[in-house]
């Protein structure tokens, strides 16, 4: 297929589908309305429906079901939309479904401001609902990054039958780039999920469910789910190393729309003499602790940053440990940092 | 090729349009592009504006504090982003509704009546193409043609609307070709 132009939040929605994902359930919110408007009209060309429930509450629960009945079903949001999806997205984790959210982050707490932030990134991966669970969380930096995770993020869904994250920002949401679909999956050629609740005639009931009252089953299932997110740390990490190479002066460690802002800074940093390569984790959870660790032994100094008062910088302190000092530059509110401004914040560290 | 171009003016305007036409142009040679809307409590009658990327390269920051080329619409436009663009750099002014001057000598300034070249070719509503073609005229950033054929492509519901749009184009071009 050839490459089209297109908005971050079209060609996620497009992304969708050419998933074999047939039902949407949300609600309205800036920076991501494009996502349920491009579904509303796409999805019934091609024997799909469009819900716009009366809340995300609503909307995460209407995912809880059609998940539970075997379908692939996604929802977008925004910040305090996907906080308010938060109890969906517990019981789904509990009664492990596959779903895929879609946030577009915008600045907070409360209801914030609409521009582009990151400041979701300890709600998507230490939880964000009540219980003791993880979330696959993707994120795209670019237009076709953020196509190729969404269809991914299906795959992963259904394989550890657990929700996944695609986490971006309004940046990324708003953003027109050429992009292409490499693959298109039919919903009819999708593998069978025999603990769906289908009907049961002729086979054993499924039961799908979160509530365990005995606490001996509730230990043996929260220990389960536990094994399955080891086995996501063992086989889903992912990153991007750029322009990593021996004895960097700066090593940058971005995600999202702040990496690509760091490429650029790498390049006018080559101009002024100064070595630096950018460690660019494209999982979030589970997060490519080792593969940090070794790209950050071949740095004089680690620059963290990202469009929050400091949140993934976290998990990089605790995979360099104590003995490394971490450098951290964000920006907030809606606010975007420039290429200059980190090339200046690198400059500062090196002297 | 690098170049960073902010199109900005009153919503209504069009120029989330123009940009995309030059995004697509910019796509078509082979390049790299972003588009970029600021996409902020924006309202019709409010400022507008969006940033277009182009480049050989993989594109890294699609965001502009320095373009190289702006298209002011309107003199909010004018006054918000004259002092970003690079030396060397090209403005074009759309002198219908900017009654000054630009005030820097190290960039290359066209001027055009846009509404009123627009009103000759058959619609107001076509200023934006006028000064998306007096940018091309001045930079030869994109083949006129090759502009004319995707907007032909992307107003294929509207061809009513395709002759007055190429019409103000290319006197745009003419205009800034000599620029």
């Amino acid at each position: 297929m050839a490459k089209k132009l297109m908005k971050g939040c079209e060609a996620i929605g497009e992304a969708a589908i050419q998933a074999g994902c047939r039902l949407f359930f949300g609600y309205p919110i800036t920076p991501q309305n494009e996502i349920p408007e491009y579904m509303s009209a796409r999805l019934p060309q091609v024997g799909g429906m469009f819900v716009q429930a009366e809340s995300e509450v609503s909307a995460s629960n209407m995912l809880y079901g059609a998940a539970g009945a075997g379908c692939r079903c996604f929802t977008s949001s925004s910040s305090p939309g996907i906080s308010l999806m938060q109890e969906g997205i517990s019981y789904i984790a509990g009664a492990e479904l596959p779903v895929v959210f879609v946030n577009i982050m915008r600045g907070g707490p409360g209801l914030g401001g609409i521009l582009p932030s990151q400041s979701d990134y300890f709600q998507a991966t230490k939880g964000g609902g009540h219980g003791d669970y993880r979330c696959l969380v993707l994120a795209p930096s670019t237009v076709q990054e953020a196509v190729d995770l969404v269809q991914l993020a299906f795959e992963l869904a259904d394989k550890y039958r657990n929700p996944v994250y695609v986490l971006g920002d309004g940046l990324i949401g708003q953003m027109m780039e050429p992009v292409e679909f490499k693959t298109t999956v039919k919903p009819e050629d999708l593998p069978e999920k025999p603990w769906a609740t289908t009907g049961a005639k002729g086979r054993k009931q499924n039961i799908i469910n979160s509530l365990y009252l005995d606490p001996e089953d509730l230990e043996k299932h929260n220990w389960k789910l536990k094994k399955k997110y080891e086995e996501m740390e063992k086989n889903e990490k992912r990153w991007e190393e750029f322009n990593i190479t021996e004895n960097m002066d700066v090593l940058f460690v971005a995600y999202g729309t702040v990496a690509r802002i760091a490429k650029t800074a790498i390049e006018d940093l080559k101009s002024k003499g100064i070595n630096a390569g950018l460690f660019r984790p494209i999982t979030l959870y589970p997060f490519p602790g080792e593969q940090l660790e070794k790209a950050a032994s071949k740095c004089k100094k680690i620059l963290v940053s990202e469009l929050s008062t400091g949140q993934m910088v976290e998990d990089v302190k605790y995979h360099l440990g104590k003995n490394r000092e971490v450098a951290f530059y964000g920006r907030v509110g809606g606010m975007v940092m420039t290429p200059e401004e980190l090339v200046d914040e690198a400059v500062k560290l090196l002297k | 090729m690098y170049k960073e171009i902010i199109l900005a003016g009153f919503g209504g305007q069009g120029v989330l349009l123009i940009g995309k036409l030059l995004a697509y142009s910019g796509m078509k040679m082979g390049n790299d592009v972003t588009w970029m809307p600021a996409y902020g409590p924006e309202m019709r009658g409010g400022t507008c504006n969006c940033t277009v990327v182009i480049s050989e390269k993989p594109i890294g920051s699609p965001m502009s504090k320095h373009p190289h080329g702006l298209i002011a619409l309107n003199l909010p436009s004018l006054d918000k982003f004259e002092d970003t663009v690079r030396k060397d750099g090209v403005i074009v002014v759309n002198t219908s509704l900017i009654n000054r001057k630009v005030k820097r000598n190290d960039v290359k300034v066209v001027e055009v009546p846009a509404n009123e070249i627009a009103i000759e070719c058959g619609s107001a509503k076509a200023a934006n193409m006028v000064a998306l073609g007096a940018f091309l005229g001045a930079t030869q950033i994109a083949d006129l043609e090759l502009v004319k054929n995707i907007l032909s492509e992307s107003f294929a519901s509207k061809p009513k609307l395709i002759e007055v749009n190429h019409k103000a184009l290319t006197r745009g071009y003419e205009l800034a070709k000599g620029v």
